[in-house]
């Protein structure tokens, strides 16, 4: 499907990749973004990657929209050529499932939800026909994700999880929007996970909370003293389930400047992931701990 | 070297032009709303036009200078008063050691803009001095002030008491207030018949209208072009593979109330969207208060680009005044 081209008033460029959601659609996206970056089209002040959809933004007092649009569209015949290969990183993310914080929030909002008498946990399970809460976990934490997007606000990761279409996780946003999530939860709307970087208003079905801050303006935290901000588009996410003990101990650590969280380079091949899923999933953990 | 607030208003700010640059990873550039007032607010007392001043919505804040300071006032009509005497605003104003800044109810427009010579001196946050709350960042502590806060203020440099920016060279909201929009983003989700309904519409501020967006009500609802939703784009017709938003853009959850973004965006989601306010008719929105009756005009690029130039001319005669 050829890219989908339109301004956003006289500032912006967007461009859709396609309409649906796919690792093909996303590293499109991640070509054609990198492809503006190494152009270096004067004008140009950002450039935004997304799921299956990439922004620009210009100064129209420096060029003109329509040589920023053919500036753009010379670049995407080489673009979707490119291998999709990237060196990235992979982390693990350690999350306390099922855990008191989020429970009070879901319990506090409840008749903005489809099924007020359970669970996200319980209503995310049964509709992706899992038999129990605990299975259901067992697959969210089974597989990594991908890192399609980060915003919204403040450095959120959208994450999509790397495993066959008719494996994923799906599950529709609440009713109506909550006016508060605990920072650090572990959330899943549509086809996207993600972790909230800040507390605030949000209508995605909460799973957890980690124990790991992604961002920090005061640069406190060990590992974002370099930038604020954790993720990138691109970096592979494996979540690891902890319970009570290993969340407090986990968050003990952060305080003490002490948390570390695993990371590791990886080189990561579209067409090798898949060949066969499953097993490269079970490679890039390998990479994870350090064998 | 301190404005001390004595009371801080509804929701006043540090803000100056913005942090560009860090969209992609949600932290939206920010700034004054109305960034012409704040540039001439700033000319007035002599600081660059892209210093920090305070940018107070609907309520002004009480503040008392603990040094001689010239201090002007632009942006929405707002009585001043210095020690209870009243002033003129889009002027610069010579306040002595331990007068107090007061302000009366808001008469037209939403948002003041105060500035200070030498400006407000927090520290930078990624390259500007913008408050960002959502994201605790910029501004005095990543927040709004607060009653008992000490803001430092810069180096004064050289300004003229009295001087004044001419009525002819503020730019208001019209009545109703017109906002320029080029379709496009998602514009062909809804069907023709939606398309005209929108702009021929009047529509009514709602009150949910902040820094991060301007939701409006009282237009029709927008009907769907039939289709089946993409994979990952959730299952309403106004849904969408969570995407970028530029800044402007129009919003339309459910098809039935736009929502415009502004400078505190968040910078994606899965909303569809239907068009984008024109840059040059960005600030006027800052200045538009809940229930203010609105037209969207549909517009070209170039008529876009011709706006953004005279919008540039306009501040081209306030520069020249100086």
């Amino acid at each position: 499907m050829p890219m989908r081209y339109s301004f956003g008033g006289d500032e912006h460029l967007f461009v859709e990749c396609s309409e649906d959601m796919s690792l093909e659609a996303f590293f499109n996206s991640l070509s054609m973004t990198t492809g503006i970056k190494e152009a270096g089209i004067k004008g140009v002040t950002e450039i935004c990657p997304a799921n299956a959809s990439f922004q620009i933004k210009f100064d129209p007092d420096v060029i003109h929209p329509d040589d920023v649009l053919s500036e753009v569209k010379a670049i995407e015949a080489a673009a979707t050529k490119a291998e999709p290969v990237i060196t990235t990183r992979i982390v693990e993310i350690p999350v306390f499932y099922n855990d008191p914080w989020t429970h009070e929030t879901l319990m506090r909002f409840r008749e903005r939800h489809q099924d007020p008498t359970g669970t996200d946990l319980d209503y995310a399970a049964r509709i992706n026909n899992y038999a129990s809460v605990d299975e259901f976990i067992r697959a969210h934490s089974g597989s990594p994700w991908f890192v399609s997007m980060v915003g919204f606000v403040s450095g959120l990761p959208f994450m999509y999880q790397m495993v066959e279409r008719k494996r994923q996780i799906q599950v529709p946003k609440y009713l109506r929007p909550r006016t508060d999530t605990p920072r650090l939860t572990v959330g899943h709307g549509g086809c996207f996970g993600c972790i909230y970087s800040v507390r605030g208003a949000g209508g995605y079905q909460m799973f957890g909370i980690t124990p790991m801050p992604i961002y920090d303006p005061t640069q406190q935290t060990s590992y974002l003293k370099d930038f604020m901000v954790f993720f990138r588009p691109g970096d592979i996410v494996k979540f690891k389930p902890v319970d009570r003990d290993g969340y407090d101990q986990a968050v003990e650590d952060v305080d003490k400047g002490r948390f570390a969280p695993p990371i590791r380079e990886v080189r990561f091949d579209l067409r090798e992931f898949q060949n066969d899923i499953d097993g490269y999933n079970a490679k890039l953990e390998g990479v994870l701990n350090g064998h | 070297m301190a404005i001390k607030v004595i009371h801080p208003g509804l929701a006043t700010t540090v803000q100056d032009l913005g942090r560009p640059g860090y969209f992609h990873l949600g932290i939206p550039e920010g700034g004054a709303m109305d960034r012409l007032s704040l540039k001439a607010a700033n000319l007035l007392v002599g600081n660059d036009e892209g210093a920090a001043g305070l940018e107070a919505v609907f309520i002004g804040p009480k503040l008392e200078f603990t040094r001689d300071a010239m201090v002007a006032v632009t942006g929405a009509e707002m009585p001043i008063k210095v020690d209870g005497v009243e002033q003129p605003g889009w002027t610069a104003l010579a306040v002595k050691a331990g007068q107090v800044l007061t302000f009366d109810f808001l008469k037209g427009g939403a948002r003041i803009y105060i500035a200070v010579s030498g400006g407000i001196d927090v520290p930078t946050a990624l390259g500007s001095r913008s408050t960002y709350p959502i994201g605790a960042l910029g501004g005095f502590n990543g927040r709004a002030i607060a009653a008992g806060d000490e803001l430092p203020v810069g180096e004064a440099r050289k300004a003229t008491e009295g001087k004044s920016i001419p009525e002819a060279l503020r730019r208001r909201p019209g009545m109703p207030a017109e906002l320029r929009v080029v379709p496009g983003l998602y514009w062909h989700r809804i069907s023709e018949q939606a398309g005209r309904n929108f702009f021929e519409d009047e529509w009514k501020v709602a009150p949910e209208a902040d820094r991060m967006g301007y939701r409006f009500r009282g237009g029709r609802p927008l009907d769907f072009v039939p289709r089946e939703q993409p994979f990952g784009a959730g299952s309403d017709p106004s849904n969408i593979v969570d995407s970028c938003y530029p800044y402007g853009s129009i919003q339309v959850p459910g098809g039935t109330e736009p929502i415009i973004l502004h400078r505190d965006a968040v910078s994606g989601g899965g909303y569809f969207m239907i068009g984008t306010v024109i840059s040059a008719d960005m600030d006027l929105i800052g200045q538009m208060q809940p229930h203010t009756p609105t037209r969207f005009v549909k517009v070209d690029i170039g008529t876009a680009l011709q706006a953004r130039k005279d919008r540039a001319a306009l501040l081209g005669q306030i520069k020249a005044l100086f």
